[in-house]
């Protein structure tokens, strides 16, 4: 900055603190994979973060409204010679269950796995979808 | 190595001076890196990111990854579950062996991002022989 203003200032204080509080938006402990998940009236769309797995031998599962994911990565084998400086990424296995607002055609579910990220779209079971009724006068 | 359990997104520290045009959150990639005997190998989780959205510079011993993440909110869908935030990467680190630019190797496959950096003549581990007698002449 090439001069310095009171309101300037705080203005970049304020900002420096939303920083700092932005951090803590999301829930601090959560089931890994952390998973996303949107609805509509007819769908449901779950999405999840799992980079570098082999998607064949991930599971999936769907009964009625809940939605087990099972899966697992490897961790990199070092020959001799070879050391880790870093070792920050997780390896081992995982089980995650969701409960989704409604059950789900469990026969209609896709999974796509694309850049390390897994979506699954489920249609809502038949039987459950909102009907309208209409109101007939007399 | 962490734990598939207990990991989370964690959000890029990024310098107040360096504003972004691009209106997004920027997270910090968990990393492995892996000293071999000839090269430094960087592996980073990054899902979202493809070939052709990762960026990787080195500018004298300051090795910068980017990585960019296109994501739109599918249409006509509410969220109900929001577990990880979406945004871009970008990490920093500042290498300490002199890597020979030239051959530096770079690889996209399911969102993991592998690093190969060829170690240069120089900075290749050379054994010294040491004398048990001491230094003739001493």
């Amino acid at each position: 900055m090439l001069w310095s203003d009171p309101f300037f200032d705080t203005l970049r204080e304020l900002e420096g603190m939303r920083r700092t509080f932005r951090r803590f938006d999301l829930p601090s402990t959560v089931d890994f994979p952390a998973t996303n998940v949107w609805v509509s009236d007819d769908n449901a769309v779950v999405t999840t973060e799992i980079p570098g797995i082999d998607p064949n031998a991930l599971e999936i599962s769907v009964i009625k409204d809940s939605l087990t994911l099972r899966g697992s990565r490897q961790a990199e084998e070092l020959k001799e010679g070879e050391t880790y400086h870093r070792r920050e990424r997780w390896s081992g296995q995982f089980t995650k269950s969701l409960q989704l607002p409604f059950a789900v055609e469990s026969g209609k579910v896709e999974a796509r796995f694309s850049k390390g990220v897994l979506s699954i779209f489920l249609p809502r079971a038949e039987e459950e979808r909102p009907r309208k009724i209409s109101v007939k006068s007399e | 190595m962490a734990e598939a359990g207990e990991m989370q997104k964690k959000e890029a520290e990024t310098p107040e001076t360096g504003e972004r045009t691009r209106a997004c959150r920027i997270y910090s990639p968990q990393v492995d890196i892996i000293e071999r005997q000839e090269e430094i190998v960087v592996i980073a989780d990054m899902p979202g990111v493809d070939e052709k959205s990762v960026d990787i510079t080195l500018e004298k011993n300051v090795l910068t990854i980017y990585g960019r993440v296109d994501f739109d909110t599918p249409k006509e869908y509410r969220t109900v579950l929001s577990e990880y935030g979406i945004g871009d990467y970008q990490r920093v680190f500042t290498l300490s062996d002199e890597v020979d630019r030239d051959k530096i190797q770079a690889t996209v496959k399911n969102g993991v991002l592998k690093l190969v950096m060829p170690k240069a003549e120089l900075a290749k581990t050379r054994k010294i022989p040491i004398n048990a007698e001491g230094l003739a002449g001493l």
